[in-house]
Order: structure tokens, then sequence, then C-alpha cells
């Protein structure tokens, strides 16, 4: 398993999307967002977009106000996480046009529908994004 | 409808949400809106069900408790709609998790929809099963999976290839089942089942090595044809990144490669025309085909050698190393971390290159250059690495500084060529960040100092000169304290001169000057002027011109609010004032440490019996007296006493007998760990033994079983110290300790006098349990007893958590040590000592009497027995 995690945070440090692959109680959820939401936040635009915390590697990347925080084990490719955060975005910008922040919260499920389809139980499941919107533009067209 | 339930709509709670100023406001509208939705579920409301679950899962992921709403998940799944199946399969997903029980109940609404005519309803299925399945639900439902593998929707076969893995790795006896199928994924086109089925197949090598021998004969060609075709696959858009069609494919692909070469020449030689082909022609202007790379060097190094691919490797990491991209560098560090396992002169090479990572600014990639550099250093290269190392440290920042110095004390402890290299290092990193040294380095350097004997002036200078440059490095001036203590006369007299060193002048005075800067300076806690006090009566008997000086900052302890440093200070001054024929032998320069001892003690002794003798300790509820309330009781006992036990309350008594009382995080208000403390004051005073904690130092004494002289070596050092005749060990060793305490003349026992001797008496005894008293006793003190315990397992199961309890009548006290074990063996084959010490406050009139009670578990049942000891010799 090489996700652990995918958190989206705003650039107050509120998270917008949390999704775990591994079991944590609610608060080891809230320590563990709020130490490493930090630890971002507080890194400069030059620095590597890597961070060692605790046993994780987190891989984060900054678009626009929304940053995209990546947990991984330590054998992942880091570089391949970046290029999985962008598809992600990318993704997410063909279904709602140029996605922001208030696109995430306010269809929080549809999201998480996305992300269903590109990661399952820490691995990688699709990379086309025509397929991974398929399933949703049926439900849409449905309801 | 009821007017209750969910009022606002899920965007107007976000809106709402979105509003709050504070996180007080906040809780207030969730706490609002969790009311409602209770009311809601309480109602089985139908219609909002789907929006409440919406709600919630909003509200969890602000990191409010929602397990209310676990239940309506389960409806929803059970419902027939799909959107209402979806949420509800989300909502399980992100709710729930595989501790629930709730999970039990959702086994059957998943197989259901597993055969569901509908195939998005199966893959949601299968998708939530992926991610949530336990074991059990692994072990019901793989027959299903196994069946989807085959379905005729890629979509559906790319996830059950992903809750394969799931399945395999929740029952890995199931793994046999899934080899055949996964290695017919391998064929597909469709990228999804590629992906995910070299995923599958990648799980499979590292759970089964039937898998892993199937695969490596049947697959490896095949999938370097998969490789070859996705390298030169033809312009894809769909998944094209940056020119490169699928690059997760290519570093799946990648990854399973080298399981399959690893340890497998014939599976290497099969992959090394493709291996060479990627690492050449993929482009590295693009992070996509970077990624590549990086995985492909990583299979280079990993699969069995070729030296014509480890040569392309190492130049893609040497041009990784000196790209401009933060990320680059970061991974070719963490890449070279690998390589330098196979192949260490290759990386040696960018040696300069990865020092001046360590120096960049970027935290991460400080971190990883430094365990590099960690990982190269070497015999022949550790001196200009740790001098490089040591410059940093001056302008490194202050979070970095503690990573760094404890590298570079343990770089310079391992590789020192010589000793006073080693010496001037560690005087280096204590200097520029003395504060970030661990106790165990500077016990350690103090440990090398006492053992250097033609060093000790050399060291002792230049640390007078360390200190005059550096006096804010608390552990710095721990260490000049203590060796001026020491050595303070050949700082003065420049005893031991080395030829590189400057001649330098230092009257007594001077010297003084420095310990009485240390116990005066606000920043020195408790432990470096309890050491500067220890120093102080050492010197004043070294120094007779500054004695009068020495007793006048002594004196001004005396009223110290810190009883540890009060109680120095008035026990030191009686030893100038009125012990001036014995002062020069009690504070005579300390024994050489012994390096071994010490060694052994941080490399830990072994850490089974250091957590059982931390139960034993701990289960003791009838340790009644406080070692420290009757610290004299300990003290004789402990000296005529020649059981392994008493070690650790000889860690207690010593503690007692120096006044190191440094348990007092309270007071003290430092970092500084009580146990680490005593510790430090025992190497002070040259105790040879390893009493750290009383816990580890019980297990050590155990784990060398043998050792029983080992808990004497205190005394005999103690009346070393004060009484030329080492040969009266047990008896007279006790004495001049007592005067220490009490201020009495010396009183030296006739020696050979071992106190008469008792009968071994068999104190209990069951069909299951023997226990066997050994009693002796301290000349001079008729009260109090030693017994030794010895318990016997007569039965043909083990005892485990054995507890071993005793009462005795108020007149007697009654103190309990660690048993030295808390498992007893069958039959016989072993037994578990304890000590115990009674003191008879009416020794003569009444006799000694005990109640005991022993408890432990047989395979896993507690049993407990009881019984009372009567049949103690006269005289007790």
């Amino acid at each position: 398993m090489g996700i652990r995690f995918i958190l989206l945070v705003n650039k107050q440090g509120q998270t917008r999307l949390a999704q775990y692959y591994e079991y944590l109680t609610l608060e080891q959820r809230r320590a563990l967002e709020g130490e490493i939401v930090r630890k971002c936040l507080a890194r400069t635009e030059q620095q590597c977009s890597f961070v060692e915390h605790r046993n994780y590697k987190v891989v984060y990347r900054r678009y626009a106000s929304l940053f995209f925080l990546v947990g991984v084990d330590n054998d992942e490719n880091e570089l391949a996480i970046l290029e999985f955060i962008h598809l992600l975005v990318e993704t997410m910008d063909r279904h709602f046009g140029n996605v922001c922040e208030l696109d995430i919260m306010f269809h929080l499920e549809k999201a998480h529908f996305m992300l269903e389809e590109m990661v399952m139980n820490g691995c990688i499941v699709e990379t086309s994004k025509q397929n991974i919107l398929t399933p949703i533009q049926l439900m849409d067209k449905a309801s | 409808m009821n007017p209750f339930s969910s009022g606002t709509r899920l965007r107007d709670m976000i809106r709402a949400i979105r509003a709050c100023k504070t996180a007080a406001e906040e809780r207030a509208v969730v706490r609002k809106e969790c009311a409602a939705i209770r009311a809601a579920v309480s109602e089985n409301d139908q219609d909002y069900r789907h929006r409440n679950l919406a709600k919630l899962m909003f509200i969890h992921m602000l990191g409010y408790p929602t397990h209310f709403g676990q239940m309506e998940c389960l409806k929803l799944i059970a419902s027939s709609g799909f959107p209402e199946k979806r949420i509800g399969y989300l909502g399980l997903m992100l709710l729930l998790d595989e501790r629930q029980e709730v999970l039990m109940l959702v086994t059957n609404s998943l197989k259901q929809d597993l055969n569901h005519s509908n195939q998005y309803i199966v893959g949601l299925a299968l998708c939530a099963l992926g991610n949530i399945c336990s074991a059990e639900m692994a072990r019901d439902l793989a027959p299903e999976v196994e069946r989807l593998l085959q379905f005729r929707d890629p979509n559906i076969r790319k996830k059950a290839a992903l809750c394969s893995i799931r399945i395999i790795k929740k029952v890995p006896d199931l793994a046999e089942n899934f080899i055949s199928p996964a290695a017919a994924l391998l064929k597909e086109k469709h990228h999804g089942v590629l992906i995910t089925g070299v995923q599958l197949c990648t799980d499979l090598c590292k759970i089964s090595t039937e898998a892993l021998e199937y695969f490596r004969k049947r697959c490896t060609e095949s999938l370097v044809k998969v490789l070859r075709d996705a390298v030169n696959s033809p312009y894809a858009p769909e998944y094209d990144i940056a020119g490169i069609t699928d690059p997760f494919l290519h570093i799946r692909l990648l990854k399973l490669l080298r399981v399959l070469g690893q340890g497998d020449a014939d599976a290497s030689d099969c992959m090394n025309d493709i291996l060479a082909q990627v690492a050449t022609k993929t482009e590295s202007n693009k992070n996509a085909g970077n990624a590549i790379l990086y995985e492909c060097v990583e299979t280079i190094m990993s699969i069995e050698e070729n030296s014509g691919l480890r040569v392309l490797a190492i130049n893609i990491l040497g041009r990784f190393l000196s790209n401009r991209d933060n990320n680059i560098r970061y991974v070719a560090l963490n890449m070279l971390m690998k390589a330098v396992l196979v192949d260490a002169q290759a990386v040696q090479r960018h040696r300069a290159t990865i020092l001046e990572c360590v120096k960049d600014s970027d935290a991460s990639i400080k971190k990883r250059a430094l365990e590099l550099v960690f990982l190269l250093v070497n015999d022949s290269n550790v001196k200009p690495l740790t001098k490089e190392l040591i410059d940093y440290l001056e302008v490194s920042d202050q979070e970095f500084k503690g990573d760094l110095t404890a590298k570079i004390c343990s770089i310079v402890e391992k590789f020192s060529p010589e000793k006073v290299w080693y010496i001037d290092q560690m005087l280096k990193v204590l200097t520029e960040a003395g504060n970030f040294v661990k106790d165990e380095v500077w016990h350690g350097l103090i440990v090398v100092i006492s053992n250097a004997s033609d060093l000790h002036g050399y060291t002792v200078r230049s640390l007078y000169r360390a200190f005059q440059i550096s006096s804010e490095q608390e552990i710095l001036v721990r260490v000049v304290v203590w060796c001026i203590g020491e050595y303070g006369e050949m700082l003065v007299n420049g005893i031991g001169m080395l030829d590189k060193e400057d001649p330098i002048t230092v009257t007594e005075s001077d010297a003084v000057d420095v310990v009485e800067i240390a116990i005066k300076r606000h920043t020195s806690d408790i432990t470096t002027r309890a050491m500067c006090l220890v120093a102080l009566l050492k010197l004043s008997s070294r120094f007779p011109s500054c004695s009068a000086r020495i007793k006048e900052i002594i004196n001004q302890h005396k009223g110290n609010l810190v009883l540890e440093l009060q109680q120095r200070s008035i026990e030191f001054n009686s030893i100038i004032e009125k012990h001036q024929n014995i002062r020069s032998s009690l504070v005579e320069r300390m024994p050489v440490l012994d390096e071994a001892t010490y060694s052994g003690r941080r490399a830990g002794s072994l850490p089974t019996t250091v957590s059982t003798s931390k139960g034993a300790s701990l289960n003791l509820p009838n340790g009644v007296a406080k070692p420290a309330a009757a610290p004299l009781v300990d003290l004789l006992d402990l000296s005529s006493d020649d059981t392994p036990a008493p070690s650790s309350s000889g860690g207690d008594f010593l503690q007692d007998l120096l006044g190191v009382d440094l348990a007092l995080p309270s007071l003290s208000g430092t970092s500084q760990a009580p146990s680490s403390g005593a510790d430090m004051l025992l190497d002070l005073l040259s105790i040879g033994t390893p009493p750290v904690q009383n816990n580890v130092s019980t297990a050590d004494i155990l784990s060398s079983g043998t050792d029983t002289k080992k808990p004497v070596v205190p005394l005999e050092r103690l009346s070393s110290l004060s009484s030329p005749l080492p040969t009266q060990v047990s008896s007279a060793g006790a004495s001049p300790v007592m005067d220490l305490l009490d201020g009495l003349t010396p009183n030296l026992s006739t020696p050979g006098d071992n106190g008469p001797v008792y009968p071994s008496t068999v104190a209990f005894q069951s069909s299951s349990l023997k226990i066997m008293f050994n009693f002796s006793k301290q000349p001079g003190n008729p009260q109090t007893t030693s017994i030794q315990a010895t318990f016997t397992n007569m039965s043909s199961n083990a005892y485990t958590d054995f507890i071993f309890q005793a009462a005795v009548p108020k007149f007697v006290q009654l103190h309990l040590d660690p048993a030295s074990s808390n498992t007893l063996p069958a039959s016989g084959s072993g037994s578990v000592t304890q000590s115990l010490h009674v003191t008879n406050s009416q020794h003569g009139q009444k006799p000694l009497a005990m109640r005991i009670r022993i408890a432990y578990k047989v395979n896993g049942q507690d049993v407990l027995e009881q019984g009372q000891v009567n049949n103690f010799p006269a005289g007790l």
C-alpha cells in the first residue's frame, strides 16, 4: 500500500477534504492534520515538496489557495505522487471547470467519488481522466 | 415531517459553518446540526437520509464524532436506488472502519451487490470492500472477488484486482487462489487493469514465495514486453503526461520487475536491455520523466549486478544531485542512501556535493543529506568529514543542531582513530552545541577521559580554555567542572604537557574561579551545581591555599532551597571541618572508570529481562519501607548480603549515601531526568556497577547471572576510598559509610566477623510451589535480617506473572526487593529469587512471623496461594 492519506487544505489550514486509507481515531487524525499542515504551510516555494513526519512522508503541492497533501510510505516514488496530485487536480478541473475551494466544499461527495475512482486502498486504480469521470457523469445525467 | 429534522439543506449548513468566526461558533452550529440528524435517525426519516449523510460526512471531515450515523449508511446501502447506495457506500468508507462491529452487518449487503446485475453497483461494492474489508469479510467474499477478476467490463476487473490485494493482505492463506488470475491480468491492454494487475502481482510476490517463483518463471518476459510496449507506445492523449504515456504504469512495472529480479540472475538478465533503454531514452527535463528514471535507478540498484547498468544508474543520480530543482535533489539523496549499501565507492565520489546538501536551507534536504553522510563515514574519511560537520555546526540553525550534534557525536564515538582526537572533537561539539548533547554522550566522554591517563592534563587544560570561550553550554560546564575536580592540580602544574599544546598559566585560585562561576551561574541546573560542590570538596584537599575560600563557597549553599544542595553543602562542610585526617583519602582521585561496563550498559542488556524485571518490581505492592526512609538499614543489609538482588537497592542506597536525591523534578525544574542524574553521579563517584535505573540494573545483574560479586563492588570501592583496608569489604565497608552520614569516628569492627549463621528453612511448600528462606545478619545490627527467598516450581507448567507478597506484624519492618524474574520455569528447572529485609524492632522479645501470599498464572489461569511462616530460626 503506497498512499496512506490524502488531504486538501486551504491556506488557512482548514481541512477541505480528507481521505484516509488506514484507520486512525478522530483524535489521531486531528493531531496529525494539525501537525502536518503546520509543517507544510510554513515551507517556502523554493523548498522541496517533501516533508518527513513521524513515519510518513508527505508529498504536497500548492494550487492557488489549496494545498494537496498526500501521505505515503517511505518506499513510494515521491515524484510519481507529485504527478498524481497533478492528475487529480486536472481531473477536478475537467469536471468542475477550473476547480476552486468552494467547488470541493459544496460538492464534497463528488470530489470523493472522483478520488474513489482514482485510488482504492492506497493504490492507484485509474489514470485516464475520461475513465475516472464517466461514472460520475452518468450519475449526474441520471439525477 | 418532523419540524426538528434537517431543517437546512447541505448547502446552507456549509454556509453556516463557513460564516462562523470562532471555533466555538462552529461547534455550536455542528452541535445543532448533529442534534437534528440524530432526531431524524431516531424518527427513521427516509426522505432526508441521503442529505443527512452528506452533512455527516462534512461534519466528520471537520473532525467531529459521527458514529451515530453509521447505521444510516447501512440503511442506505440496503436500499435499491443507485444514488442512495452511492452515498451509503461513501459514508461507510468514511465514517466506519474495520474495527466496528457494524461492519459484520454490511457483509450480506456487499455480497448481494457484488452479484448485482448493474455493473456500477458491483463497482461500488468492490470499491467499498477494497477499502474496508476485514479478515472475516475477506474469507466470506473472496470467491466473489475472484470471479469478478474475469468480469467482462475492464472497469470491474481493475477494482477486483485491488480488492484482491486487500483480501490477500488480510488473509495470506488465500494468496494461492489469486496467482493465476493475477497472471492473466498482465496480458490485458486496458491501462487500469494493467496497473492494478501489476500491483496485485507485486503484493502477491511479497506475501507468497510460491507466487514469486511463479511470476519469475512465467511472467518476467511478458512483463518486459509490456514495459517495452509502454515505453515505445505512440502518443495517447488520455494517458499522456509530458510526452510520456502513463508514467504511473511505467513505475508500477519497474517496481514489479525489481521484485522479480532481486536475487535471481536469470530474471535480472532478462530485463537488462529494457532497463538500459528506459535509463537512456527517458526525457529528464520534466517531472514525469524523472519519476520514471528514479524508479529505474532503484530497480537497477536492487537487481543482480550488471556493471554497465550500475554505471548508468550512478550517473543518473549524479545528474540528479547537481540538479537545481530541490525535489530532484531530495530524491537523489534518498536513492543514494540505498545505493550506498550496494556500491559505497560510487557514492563516495559525490561526497563533496552531499556535504553541500547538508548545508542547504531546506530542512528536508538537510536531514536526508546528514543521514547519507552518516552512512558514508569510514575510518579513512572520518577526520575531514567530522571537521566539515563541526564547522557547519557553528552556523547551522537551532532546530537542526540537535540532529547534527547527535550524528557528529555518534560518528566521533564510532570511528575515532585515537583518543586525543576523540576528546578534541567532543570538546568542539560541547563548545558549539553543548546543550544539545545527550547525557549518555557526555557520560561516555568522561569515561574515556578517565581512561586516558596520559591525556588528563591536556584534557583539563583544553577544557579550561573552552570554558573561557563559551561558558553558556551547560554540558560543557559539567565536564569542565568534573575534570577540574579530578585533575585540578594537573591544570595548575602543567603536568602531561603535549607537544602541540600552548603553555598556559593557571593558578589554584583561577581553577576555583571556574567552579565558582559555574555554581553561581543562574542557568546552572541542580545537577551542575551538585557536581560543582563535589568538585569543590575535591579541590579543598588538593589546593590547600584555597581551602578557606572553598569552604566559604560551600557554606553559601547551607541554606539552599534545594534539599539536595543544602545537604551536600552541610555534609561537605563537616568533612572539611571535622575530618581533616581522612579528608585527603576520602577525596582521592576516582579510580579509572571501566569502559567495558559502561559501553555494555549503554548497549543495553537483554531487553526481555528488562521488561520482566520491570514487571516484577512494578508488581510489588509490599515494597513497604521506602528505601530513602531507612538508608542505614539498606546500607547495613547490603554489605553482608551476597545475593544479586540488592544491586537495585544498591543504587538507592548509594544515592542516599551521597545524598543524591535528584528525583525532585519539580524542584530542579530542568530537563534532566532523575534517573540519569543519579547515573551521572554514580559515574562521578566512580561506582563501577551499573545501577542506573533500578530496573535496568537488576536486569544487568540478572543477565550476567553468575556475577554475584558485582553488588559488592560499590562497597568495595567506597571502603577503599575511606579506609585503607579493602580486605574488610563486607563487614567493615559499612562503617566508614555510617561515619559519613553520622559524623561518628570510624568504628572498624573486627575483620572476618560475618555474624551468626542461621540454617535455611522451607518457608512454604505446596504441591505446586516451594519457597526456601536463607538468612543472613549484619554484625552490629541484630534487629535486621536479610532473607533470600528462593521460589521453585514443582508442577509441570511454567508460571507467569509471578508475584510474591508478604505481610509482617506491626513491630517488624519489611522491605522487599524486586524479584529476579516474574516467570518461574516448570518442574524445578529454574528458580526465582527475591530479597527481603526485615527489621525486628522487638528483637530478642518477640520472634519473627510472616504471612505470605503468592499469585501467578498457569496457562493463563490465575492462581493464588497463601500461607504463614512460623518456623523462623530462633534469634531473628
